[in-house]
């Protein structure tokens, strides 16, 4: 199997052919943040009539603690917070024999899925196609009446039939860019040197 | 990392590193439904030259789970009989286009041989007197549920040492991981030399035992008899068995391991196999876990460690838990 550069899921990696990324610049504050996940809590219990029936399920890693925020975030405005868990989907990546992919957590699932509505959150979407792993995930975990998907960060560039349905931030980006997005804020950063890659497309990284 | 011969001389790191990944499988087979496609396509097939049940039937399970499919090839019913060498049935396998080949050969370092002559990732499921590194990794998983780390932990590994290729591997990944380990046999079953073995002896087992937090039972091999190493079966069971009396002396948080199959009644008392603290049936569950381990280590993907990954300290001074590295 040819070698291809690698990229971690949890690092920004310099770029595979040798280039420089310029320095990052804000998009959002840690502020703006907060703000976007406090609209972002209540269009999940509008859409849902109330979160009796919903589970947060974060994408290891980044989506993880943004999950958790949602959920104390909907515990203001709701008479109780729902559930929270964690999917790490390297076993169902579609790039598994590509390159290397190792799990960064255990996943937990903290309830039977099966009649709830699962909303499934991460830090930036880019391709897709973490998104479509974790579908393939939740299969193998029961039988969710439905799934949703909230996203701090929608970059662009989707290589999949997939939209989101809660978004923070719709960021225009172009593939050389990298986009970090956590609970202290946004930021993007650009390849000035080097040839341009299509880093998305071999590598499906959904978070860059 | 491309094959697992040994771990004899392995850094632990390297182990560490296998035991928490294992936790991510047995996540896996705590499901209703055991099964990811994460090495869908691959091809594992089991080679043994000696006969055994569990470790081959726990690859295979451990492959299965991964969706790899497997193949079993045992000697009885193969060409060998009709005389072909091991290199040629090893390019046999390979020229099928396999993957992964789990080997258990009578010979020590017959699985080094085959990582030489072939491309194919290989995997030693026991060679001769010399090695199991799958079982000392399920052995190290096994004591680390249960205890939590194996740091500062007291085993004793008690029986045929010299015969032992479990014994060889645990004694360097126990203690790689920070375990003191004493070895209780007789001195008929011990190794002619055991110069740079990080370990004490004892030929007492009645003074080891309370001190102990694990007690390892070596199985006592039926077919070594006639060599006369020990003077009867029931000799043995007085001096080195682990009698009930013996299991009632245990430490309150000691447990019993065994890498079976068990000699009821010579090794271990039908009653002591069958208490709590006994973890054999762990070590079983366990071992199909730690296999996926290293099958998924082995063979998913073929680039360079994630973890080699650099440039986070490229990002801004503000770091978030939103993509903790």
């Amino acid at each position: 199997m040819a070698a291809t550069p690698d990229e971690s899921r949890t690092g920004p990696p310099t770029p595979p052919d040798g280039g420089v990324f310029s320095a990052p610049t804000q998009v959002m504050d840690a502020g703006d943040v907060s703000r976007a996940l406090r609209r972002m809590a209540h269009e999940i219990t509008e859409r849902n009539h109330g979160v009796e029936r919903v589970v947060l399920v974060g994408l290891v890693t980044g989506g993880v603690v943004l999950a958790e925020e949602l959920a104390a975030r909907l515990a203001e405005i709701e008479p109780a917070a729902p559930p929270v868990g964690r999917l790490d989907v390297s076993f169902y990546r579609d790039d598994i024999a590509l390159r290397r992919v190792m799990p960064h957590a255990v996943t937990d699932i903290p309830v039977e899925l099966t009649g709830r509505v699962v909303v499934l959150v991460d830090d930036v979407l880019f391709t897709g196609r973490t998104v479509r792993a974790a579908l393939d995930a939740l299969n193998d975990h029961g039988r969710p009446k439905a799934v949703q998907l909230a996203v701090l960060v929608d970059r662009g560039h989707r290589e999949l039939p997939i939209r989101p349905d809660f978004v923070g931030k719709n960021l225009p980006t172009s593939r050389e860019e990298d986009v970090r997005a956590g609970l202290d804020g946004v930021q993007l950063r650009r390849r000035t040197t080097g040839v341009a890659g299509d880093r998305g497309a071999v590598t499906g990284s959904e978070a860059r | 990392m491309k094959h697992l011969l040994g771990v004899i001389g392995q850094p632990r790191a390297m182990l560490e590193e296998l035991l928490q990944l294992s936790d991510s499988f047995a996540e896996v087979n705590a499901r209703a439904i055991p099964k990811v496609p994460a090495l869908r396509g691959r091809t594992v097939a089991t080679l043994f030259f000696e006969d055994s049940t569990r470790t081959r039937l726990s690859f295979e399970t451990a492959a299965k789970r991964l969706s790899a499919d497997t193949l079993s090839f045992s000697v009885s019913s193969s060409s060998v009989k009709k005389g072909e060498t091991l290199r040629d049935t090893a390019l046999t396998l390979q020229a099928m286009r396999i993957d992964a080949i789990v080997v258990r050969h009578a010979s020590s370092g017959a699985p080094w041989q085959l990582a030489r002559w072939l491309d194919c990732s290989v995997i030693n499921a026991g060679d001769g007197w010399h090695e199991h590194p799958t079982q000392a990794l399920l052995d190290c998983y096994t004591l680390r549920r249960h205890f939590g780390s194996l740091d500062g932990l007291r085993i004793a590994i008690v029986g045929d040492i010299k015969h032992s290729r479990v014994a060889r591997s645990d004694v360097w990944a126990f203690t790689a991981l920070g375990a003191e380990v004493t070895l209780v046999a007789p001195r008929t079953l011990l190794p002619p030399s055991l110069e740079g073995w990080p370990v004490q002896v004892s030929e007492d087992l009645d003074r080891v035992l309370g001190s102990s937090d694990v007690v390892y039972l070596l199985r006592m091999q039926r077919e070594r008899q006639h060599e006369a190493l020990v003077p009867s079966l029931r000799e043995y069971t007085a001096r080195f068995g682990l009698t009930r009396d013996r299991a009632e002396r245990l430490a309150d948080r000691a447990v019993v391991l065994h890498p079976g199959p068990m000699n009821r009644g010579v090794e271990i008392a039908p009653e002591v196999a069958d208490l709590d603290r006994c973890l054999v049936l762990d070590q079983v569950a366990n071992g199909v876990t730690v296999r996926m381990a290293v099958l998924y280590k082995l063979l998913a993907g073929s680039a360079a460690d994630p973890h080699d990954a650099v440039g986070d300290e490229a990002w801004g001074p503000i770091r978030s838990g939103g993509s903790d590295g």
